[in-house]
């Protein structure tokens, strides 16, 4: 069984292509332009840029939530790039997300128990309803929330109990790999190491990969064992986190780092000038 | 409010089951109450007509043809309202006339609402050909006159309930089709439909057991606005003539009649009108209210 | 002893629509000028609600129900409604959160720009437009005329938060109030909205106050701190003290939240629950609310 879980080659991602009517077709707009991406069993891998990146896109990419125009895509040793939705189906149970807006990514006329329960039987991971009940009360406990919050609708919750309702979920049907986007980008920092930590834990035990997307580098490096930097659609930068953040060998990474307020007193920042971009490593 | 971390049991908003949950917040709309209670009483009405009114509403007597209504002098005891030309109790056609107005809008607003919806959601949900097919066919279906096309029907199918229903489905169903794709593709760009799909359930599966319940708050807004069209459409047709025969009672054809005799008599006139004006403003008011009430529940 | 700019006296209001619970508990600061205070704190903690207060835009579902904000000595809250609006956008301005919806898609940033100045200073049309591109090259843009002639869409969120930030400026404020103003952006960008913010700012003598809940931003570009929670103040100081030695423990556990990508080992630490007890014994709120 290969090491790697997840082996992205060359990926490109189109948007607003179409084939229109006696040729009026559009080109549509590149956003990924041919990305490498590497992610071994039980590794966290950070995917960090800013505003069109295309890190969002790449974490779509690879769980076909969009279609791919060019390269491939390996999930442990099989080639998805171009298999159908009905065939994809049967490895969704493996590949799971976890979204930004926690509001937005429960169905807001669901119950929790609803939301909980459905994939365990869409899945054939529960036997019946009670064994159902009894696995959910399980890993609401594992993120810290009390089985009364099963008969709660979404809008009852708070943002940090409706992330961990979306880890809950995510984990839930014990996946090989979850891709969590921005999960945090929306808490209050108390909120935000709450809601890390359990993550942590989680990918731990199950010995998850993790493909981690956000814009906070802070974030990334408490959280990733490796990450990958992007920017206009393409990786600038990739490797373990001590080697990526200690010693940036591209001068965006740097751009990035020095661009980050660090909670201290520091009385040149602001006036120091950035990293350039044209100066070599 | 700061986010508190709460490790053990906590409960600050008091348990309710599901459907409590949805029904509360209804009942705190004042228009919800008042609307609704109206229109259930207007529906009491309609059902028991017969054991509530005074006189049967057919009954003529020409001896007591154009009396007034009770509080002006010379009328008729018994006749509340006053009489018609015919001798026909005015306040009995009226209550009667609740029938044939709820009827066509119960009627005629679910078969529209059931036929546009179904089309609105495949155009909303599947896109592609689906769409463009019925986008395509709901465009040129509302240049059509929608007048001309009522009178059409009528003339193929013969006067009576079954071609207002039908022309009134017949023209109204756009209007959910339009609603419902807009909706349904509305939803279909939040998170949670995402979160469905990489869960792994199927197109169908989505589009009833996710989307649904969250376009459903706008289409129960929608069908009681269109139960009060309905009403209205009924009685322009049978103020035209084009509904049923003269003989039941119906608000439009009252009007119609009154109309014509309001020197001698304004009663007939003037009350189907009260009547029609107080139900299509209580389904409007219903429709107002129940959209405000089931909303909020995303926008907190 | 000069009064300060800004004198907050026990400030309190509640929310009409939470059935009166409080928003802000007997809030006391003061601002001098030409100083940056950063007023910091979690979502809800009220630091937006002072924020609307300064600037005389509460909602309607927040009544005040004590204390006095002194702006140069008068009683903002007492003021008829003339006066307010009158210093408001001259003497006190905002810099507000989302360069995105703070532009008005409809009008080009001529308008949008010369706008205060007209109202406010009574300048033509020609002379507002020179005054706008003075204002554009103060806050570095490059080809000024068609920045003037665009549409909001048409420009980057960093470009629009410097517009929005020359227009906060453009009336020689003596007050401007930060909202978030680099939360929706890039950190890049953010970077050097921040130095242009301090830029405009020393130029102007202008004094801020910088809402956020990020320590790391107050850390760059605050004099002086206020933190806040459910409402209540809980710590106010010089910058440098209160981040080396905070003297709440409610303080040092927020620093201690927040990751840092230069320490792998610190920083993700979730406030405890001691900490929030304490907090809530001491502000005297009886039962947690989520």
């Amino acid at each position: 069984m290969s090491d790697l879980l997840f082996e992205a080659k060359g990926v490109e991602v189109t948007y607003g292509q179409s084939q229109g009517l006696f040729g009026h077709g559009r080109p549509g707009v590149r956003v990924l332009h041919g990305v490498d991406l590497k992610i071994k069993r039980g590794e966290t891998v950070g995917i960090v840029g800013e505003s069109g990146s295309g890190k969002t896109t790449l974490g779509r990419a690879l769980l076909k939530l969009v279609p791919v125009s060019g390269g491939t895509i390996r999930f442990d040793g099989q080639d998805i790039t171009n298999l159908s939705p009905d065939a994809m189906r049967p490895l969704r149970r493996r590949m799971q997300m976890i979204f930004q807006d926690p509001m937005a990514s429960l169905n807001p006329r669901h119950s929790i128990r609803q939301i909980l329960t459905e994939p365990l039987f869409l899945h054939g991971l529960a036997t019946d309803r009670r064994d159902a009940e009894r696995q959910v009360r399980a890993i609401l406990d594992r993120v810290s929330l009390p089985p009364v919050t099963l008969d709660r609708a979404p809008h009852e919750l708070s943002g940090g109990q409706r992330q961990r309702i979306g880890i809950a979920r995510a984990v839930l049907m014990k996946p090989d790999f979850v891709l969590a986007d921005e999960i945090v980008s929306g808490l209050d920092v108390s909120t935000q190491a709450q809601v890390l930590n359990i993550l942590k834990a989680l990918s731990k035990e199950m010995g998850l990969s993790m493909a981690f997307i956000s814009h906070d580098l802070s974030v990334i490096r408490a959280v990733c064992d490796r990450v990958t930097v992007m920017r206009f659609g393409e990786v600038v930068e990739e490797g373990p986190c001590e080697t990526v953040f200690d010693a940036p060998q591209s001068p965006y990474t740097r751009l990035l780092l020095d661009a980050i307020p660090l909670p201290e007193i520091d009385d040149g920042w602001l006036t120091r000038p950035a990293p350039s971009l044209e100066t070599a490593a | 409010m700061a986010e508190i971390v709460t490790t053990t049991a906590d409960a600050p908003v008091p348990l309710r089951s599901l459907p409590m949950k949805t029904i509360k917040p209804l009942l705190r709309e004042p228009r919800v109450v008042i609307a609704g209670g109206f229109l259930i009483l207007l529906l009491l009405i309609a059902i028991f007509a017969p054991y509530i009114a005074p006189k049967d509403p057919l009954e003529q007597d020409l001896m007591l043809g154009n009396m007034p209504p009770v509080t002006s002098p010379g009328a008729e005891p018994g006749y509340y309202l006053g009489t018609d030309d015919l001798g026909r109790d005015v306040l009995s056609r009226v209550l009667y006339g609740s029938r044939i107005a709820l009827t066509v809008a119960f009627v005629a607003a679910s078969l529209s609402a059931i036929i546009g919806t179904l089309m609105g959601l495949a155009a909303g949900w599947y896109g592609g050909w689906a769409d463009r097919i019925i986008s395509r066919l709901v465009d040129i279906w509302m240049a059509f006159p929608p007048v001309l096309l009522s009178v059409l029907l009528v003339a193929v199918l013969g006067s009576g309930l079954h071609s207002v229903i039908a022309a009134i489905v017949i023209i109204d169903w756009t209007r959910f089709c339009r609603v419902v794709r807009a909706e349904t593709m509305a939803q279909a760009r939040l998170d949670y439909v995402m979160a469905a799909e990489t869960i792994g359930f199927s197109r169908s599966h989505i589009l009833w057991r996710e989307i649904l319940p969250n376009v459903a708050p706008v289409l129960i807004a929608l069908v009681s606005l269109e139960m009060g069209i309905a009403v209205i459409v009924e009685a322009i047709l049978s103020f035209v003539g084009l509904s049923l025969s003269s003989d039941i009672p119906t608000w439009g054809g009252m009007i119609a009649q009154g109309r014509q005799m309001i020197h001698q008599g304004w009663w007939v006139f003037v009350f189907p009108l009260i009547a029609l004006f107080a139900t299509v403003l209580a389904f409007n008011q219903l429709g107002n209210g129940l959209r405000k009430a089931l909303d909020p529940v995303m926008r907190r | 002893m000069t009064q300060p700019l800004v004198a907050i006296e026990g400030l309190s209001a509640i929310s009409t629509r939470d059935g009166g619970a409080p928003v802000l508990r007997d809030v006391s600061l003061t601002l001098e000028k030409g100083e940056v205070r950063g007023l910091v704190g979690e979502s809800g903690a009220g630091k937006s609600t002072i924020a609307k207060a300064l600037l005389g835009i509460l909602p309607s579902t927040v009544k005040v129900t004590g204390g006095f904000i002194r702006f140069e000595g008068r009683d903002l809250l007492a003021m008829p409604r003339r006066e307010l609006s009158d210093l408001m956008g001259r003497d006190i301005t905002l810099i507000p959160q989302d360069p995105q919806t703070a532009l008005n898609p409809a009008r080009r940033i001529e308008a949008q720009l010369t706008d205060g100045l007209r109202l406010k200073l009574g300048m033509g049309k020609a002379a507002a437009h020179e005054r706008a591109l003075q204002l554009l090259d103060e806050v570095q843009i490059r080809n000024p005329e068609r920045v003037l002639n665009a549409y909001p869409h048409e420009l980057s969120g960093g470009m629009r938060q410097r517009i929005l930030i020359a227009s906060a400026f453009a009336l020689n404020p003596k007050l401007v109030v930060a909202d978030e103003p680099t939360t929706a952006l890039d950190v890049t960008v953010q970077k050097e909205i921040l130095r242009l913010i301090r830029r405009m700012q020393e130029a102007h003598g202008t004094a801020v106050i910088f809402v956020t809940h990020d320590l790391g931003v107050v850390a760059k570009i605050c004099d002086r701190v206020t933190l806040l929670y459910a409402g209540k103040v809980i710590e106010d100081g010089a910058t440098a003290d209160m981040l080396t030695q905070p003297k709440h423990i409610y303080t040092s556990a927020l620093i201690a939240a927040g990751p840092r990508y230069d320490r792998p080992n610190a920083g993700l630490e979730p406030v405890p629950e001691a900490v929030f007890r304490q907090l809530r014994a001491e502000i005297g709120i009886a039962e947690r609310r989520v």
